[in-house]
């Protein structure tokens, strides 16, 4: 065993659905294995921590070059029609349905993972910068968050981390 | 594969010093193991989870992963690190008598 502790940290600026599971499925292995984690929140990735904001991230299929029509059941890769991206309700259409699809494998929601990483001993921290653009306050997060912090003291905290960013 | 004795008797190994054969684990191994791990003494918060893993293992045929104890044996997240601290996932498996957890949650 190492003497000191393999560590982890993960930059979440995206606040798409499909990119904030990154994170939390390689931070919830990290913590299994031992290693530690520490999360920092930027830019959208705000949105994965916003209390009122992390029960709908959402996922559009519009510019969206990868979602076939297979994930609806059509066989083969025939894409979903741009313009079809653009009718009201495609992009809560798509998120519904990845939502199911995760539920299937069991995966939890962005939400209770946040809650897991927590709970196994993750430190979740928000962006200064970004936290003052959107006018945001430490209320208005997750009860895991534990602070507000510049670019800066991520730098110090991460020191000798392996940086990851998404 | 390796072989080793572990508490007296002799068991097959992998490379990760996980055991093979999960017949061949005892509750005298997994004293003997959890102190490889870093836990002193296996008390009777730790055997239900160990416990579980075993039943769990038995009927699906691989170690659960560490939402499926969560979940499946009521062990809230934060007792089952505190129980098994710095890697849950592998240390459970490994003291269980299990191969590594397959899944990702």
């Amino acid at each position: 065993m190492a003497e000191q502790n393999r560590k982890v940290a993960f930059i979440c600026s995206k606040g798409n659905l499909d990119m904030a599971y990154p994170a939390l499925i390689m931070g919830w292995a990290a913590l299994g294995n031992g290693i530690d984690v520490t999360i920092f929140f930027t830019f959208w990735g705000l949105d994965m921590i916003n209390k009122a904001r992390v029960d709908h991230l959402e996922i559009p299929p519009l510019a969206n070059a990868s979602m076939k029509m297979n994930m609806m059941g059509i066989p083969g890769y025939i894409g979903i029609p741009q313009i079809m991206g653009v009718i009201p309700g495609m992009t809560p259409f798509a998120s519904w349905l990845m939502k199911k699809k995760m539920k299937g494998l069991e995966v939890p929601p962005v939400r209770e993972y946040l809650q897991m990483l927590v709970d196994g001993g993750a430190k979740l921290f928000a962006c200064k910068m970004s936290v003052d653009m959107f006018g945001l306050k430490k209320e208005d997060f997750i009860d895991g968050v534990l602070d507000i912090v510049t670019a800066g003291d991520f730098m110090d905290m991460t020191e000798g981390s392996q940086i990851i960013f998404i | 594969m390796t072989t080793r004795t572990i508490a007296g008797k002799t068991v097959q190994t992998n490379e990760e010093g996980f055991m093979t054969d999960p017949a061949e684990w005892t509750q005298e191994i997994a004293v003997e193991l959890a102190k490889e791990e870093g836990i002193a003494a296996l008390t009777p918060a730790h055997w239900v989870v160990i416990e579980f893993c075993r039943k769990d293992a038995a009927s699906s045929g691989k170690a659960p992963a560490l939402r499926r104890i969560t979940t499946a044996a009521g062990v809230p997240t934060k007792d089952l690190f505190g129980l098994f601290p710095k890697g849950p996932a592998k240390k459970v498996a490994r003291i269980a008598g299990l191969g590594k957890p397959e899944g990702c949650v």
